[in-house]
C-alpha cells in the first residue's frame, strides 16, 4: 500500500504510535518508543518514494530487542548494568534495516541479558502476553513478541541462544525464526553465550520472517562467526508444495511432561502436513535428553565469561563511594546485575573453575557430539524435523520465578537446535481449549537449508489461517 | 595449565560446597542469605546437569565449534576506529584521555 501511494508512511507511523500509546501501558513491550526519530524518517521515506526511489522495506517499522545496539539510542540488556549506555555505533542488522529503508520504531523488552525464557527477569519491567494478561510472554524476547502480536510492530528482532525467538513466538501465537548460526551477524548484538546466540526475526506471517531474512542475512567481516555462504530469495521459498519432503518426528517428544493439549496441536498439524503431501515417520533422537542439560552447561559457562566485560571502567554502572579497584568491581557488578544474571555467572565461572571444567563443561561437549550424530543421522533420512516448541503453552507470571529448574525445562525441544546450529521455525498450530492459548509448532532444517523450513511453515501457514485469523483482545 | 583431578560425578554431593571460591572468581559480592539461596540453587541446578554424566563419551572428541572455523584474512591497511573522545565519552570517569579508576591498593 505504502508502495502504491494509497497510505504514506508518515500516516502509517502515525497510527502505529497511537496505536502503541493505547496499548503499551499494559502489555509494556517497548522499554523505549523512538517516535520523534522515525517520524522524521518517514517523511524522508515519504519523499524518496515520491521521487520514485523506494528502497526495499519502504519505511518497514521494525522494532529492535534492547540487547541489539542501536547507535544514539539507549541500549539496556533489559539491565541496570547499561541503564543509560548509548551504542557509538548500529549492529550490523540495524544498519542493514536502515540502508534498505526499515525505520526502527523502539526498543523492546527482553530478560535481563536475555538470560531467561518469560522475560520477567528484565531490571525494568513486565512484558504481559496478549493472549492472558496473567501470563508471561515468553523470552527472551518477550518485549519483540508481544509488540508484533499486537500490532505494536510489522516485524521485530530478537536473539535466540536457547529458544529466545521461538518460545515467544509460540506463546505469543505469532511467527518466529532462528536461522543457521553465521547467518546473521552478531556484530553489535550484546554477548551471552557466543557460541549460540544468533539474532532471530519475530512476525506475523511467513512472508514477513523471508523479507527480513533477505535484509539482515549475509557475511559480515565484522563477526569471525559469520558465514561466507550465499544468500538465497528466502521470499522464493514461500510458494509451492511439500509433497517431496520427508519429515521426521522424534519419539522422545511424546515425553509424560508434555501437556495433552500440546499434544493434540502437533497431532493435528502431522495430519495436516499428511494432507498437504508430506512423508512424514517417527524417528529417534536418543541421545536429545542430555541436550537441556549440555545446553544448560555450555550457556552458563560462556556467559559468565562474556558478563566479564562488565566492570564499571568504561561504560554501564560503577558503584560509588568505593575504596579500591577490587570494591569497584565488585560493588559494581553486585549493583548492576539482577538475581537471575548472578546465578547464571557463579553457576558459569564453577564450571570453568578448575574444579567444575572436566566433569561439566568438557563433557558437555563431549555429549554435544552424542547430540549431534544422532542429528546427522536423522538428517540423512529426513529433510526436516518437527517438534512442539515448549512443553506447554504460556505459564502464569510468577509461576516459575522460584524455580529455576522448571524455567529451564521449557527450553527442551528449543535448545538442542542452539546446541548444532540448525535453523528452526516456530509457527502457532492452535490454540489451547481453556484460556485459549496459542501453541507453537517447531520445524527444525538443516543447516543452511532455511528453504525446506520456509517452505513447510508456507505450506502450513496456507492451512492454519482460520486458526492465525484469531487476534488477541487488547482492550 | 594444568588441570586438579576429575571429580567423581557419582558422588553424592556435589563438590560445590565453596561459594566463597566462585563469587572471588566471579566478581560478586553476596549477603549471607544471598550465599545460602545462591548456593542452594545452584547445587540443584548442578543436580540437573549431573544428567550428562550419563552416557558413554569415551573415545568421543569434543565439539567446541559447529561450523568449520575459517580463517578471514584482510590487508594489513589502517581503518578507522571508534575516536577516542567516543570511547572515553561512555562513562564521566575519564581524565586526559584516560579511563579513571579508584587506586588498586
Amino acid at each position: 500500500m505504502v508502495k502504491n501511494r494509497e497510505i504514506s508512511v508518515e500516516q502509517v507511523m502515525k497510527d502505529l504510535f497511537n496505536h502503541i500509546d493505547n496499548v503499551d501501558s499494559t502489555l509494556k513491550a517497548y522499554l523505549y518508543v523512538n517516535k520523534e526519530d522515525a517520524l522524521i524518517r518517514a517523511k524522508e521515506m515519504d519523499q524518496k518514494i515520491k521521487n520514485n526511489d523506494i528502497p526495499f522495506l519502504a519505511g518497514l517499522p521494525v522494532a529492535i530487542n534492547d540487547n541489539i545496539c542501536t547507535e544514539g539510542i539507549e541500549t539496556t540488556a533489559g539491565s541496570k548494568m547499561l541503564k543509560g549506555f548509548i551504542p557509538p555505533y548500529d549492529a550490523t542488522v540495524v544498519k542493514r534495516i536502515k540502508e534498505e529503508g526499515g525505520i526502527i520504531i523502539g526498543k523492546t523488552n527482553l530478560d535481563e541479558f536475555a538470560i531467561g525464557t518469560s522475560t520477567e527477569s528484565s531490571a525494568f519491567q513486565k512484558t504481559i502476553n496478549p493472549w492472558d494478561k496473567n501470563r508471561v510472554p515468553g523470552g527472551s524476547s518477550g518485549g519483540s513478541a508481544v509488540a508484533v502480536a499486537a500490532d505494536e510492530a510489522i516485524v521485530a528482532l530478537g536473539t535466540d541462544t536457547g529458544g529466545s525467538i521461538r518460545i515467544p513466538a509460540s506463546f505469543c501465537g505469532i511467527s518466529g525464526i532462528k536461522p543457521t548460526y553465521g547467518r546473521i551477524s552478531r556484530y553489535g548484538v550484546i554477548a551471552g553465550t557466543s557460541s549460540l546466540d544468533q539474532v532471530g526475526i519475530l512476525g506475523k506471517s511467513i512472508k514477513d520472517l523471508a523479507i527480513m531474512m533477505n535484509v539482515v542475512c549475509g557475511y559480515d567481516n565484522l563477526d569471525s562467526t559469520s558465514a561466507e555462504t550465499s544468500i538465497p530469495d528466502f521470499l522464493s521459498f514461500c510458494q509451492g508444495d511439500i509433497k517431496s519432503l520427508r519429515i521426521g518426528i522424534p519419539q522422545e517428544i511424546f515425553s509424560n511432561d508434555l501437556d495433552l493439549e500440546v499434544k493434540e496441536k502437533i497431532t493435528d498439524s502431522i495430519n495436516k502436513i499428511l494432507q498437504l503431501g508430506g512423508i512424514i515417520e517417527e524417528t529417534s533422537l536418543p541421545n536429545m535428553e542430555y541436550a537441556l542439560p549440555v545446553y544448560y552447561t555450555i550457556a552458563a559457562a560462556e556467559t559468565s565469561s562474556n558478563l566479564a566485560k562488565f566492570d564499571g571502567i568504561r561504560y554501564g554502572l560503577r558503584a560509588k563511594d568505593v575504596r579500591d579497584l577490587e570494591e569497584m568491581y565488585l560493588n559494581s557488578r553486585s549493583e548492576g546485575f539482577g538475581s537471575e544474571v548472578i546465578r547464571r555467572i557463579l553457576l558459569g565461572a564453577f564450571i570453568l573453575s578448575s574444579e567444575g571444567y572436566n566433569d561439566y563443561y568438557l563433557k558437555a561437549q563431549k555429549v554435544k557430539t552424542l547430540i549431534k550424530k544422532d542429528f546427522e543421522k536423522a538428517f540423512q533420512k529426513y529433510d526436516l524435523l518437527i517438534t512442539p516448541t515448549s512443553l506447554t503453552p504460556a505459564f502464569k507470571i510468577g509461576e516459575k520465578t522460584d524455580n529455576s529448574l522448571d524455567l529451564i525445562l521449557t527450553e527442551k525441544f528449543t535448545s538442542p537446535v542452539n546446541l548444532l546450529g540448525l535453523p528452526a521455525l516456530s509457527i502457532n498450530c492452535g490454540f489451547s481449549t481453556e484460556g485459549k492459548l496459542p501453541i507453537g509448532l517447531q520445524i527444525i532444517g538443516r543447516s543452511f537449508e532455511e528453504n525446506r523450513v520456509l517452505k513447510l511453515a508456507y505450506n502450513l501457514e496456507e492451512s492454519f489461517k482460520e486458526i492465525n485469523s484469531i487476534k488477541p483482545d487488547l482492550s | 595449565m594444568k588441570r586438579k583431578p576429575v571429580i567423581n560425578m557419582n558422588k553424592e554431593i556435589i563438590a560445590y560446597n565453596n561459594i566463597d571460591h566462585i563469587t572471588k572468581l566471579a566478581k560478586i559480592r553476596l549477603g549471607k542469605e544471598e550465599k545460602e539461596l545462591f548456593s542452594r540453587q545452584i547445587n540443584d541446578i548442578l543436580s540437573f546437569l549431573r544428567k550428562i554424566g550419563e552416557p558413554d563419551i569415551e573415545n568421543i572428541q569434543p565439539t567446541f565449534n559447529i561450523n568449520t572455523p575459517s580463517q578471514h584474512f584482510h590487508e594489513d591497511i589502517a581503518t578507522p576506529s571508534l575516536p577516542q573522545d567516543v570511547a572515553l565519552g561512555m562513562t564521566e570517569y575519564h581524565k586526559n584521555g584516560y579511563f579513571e579508576v579508584p587506586g588498586i591498593l
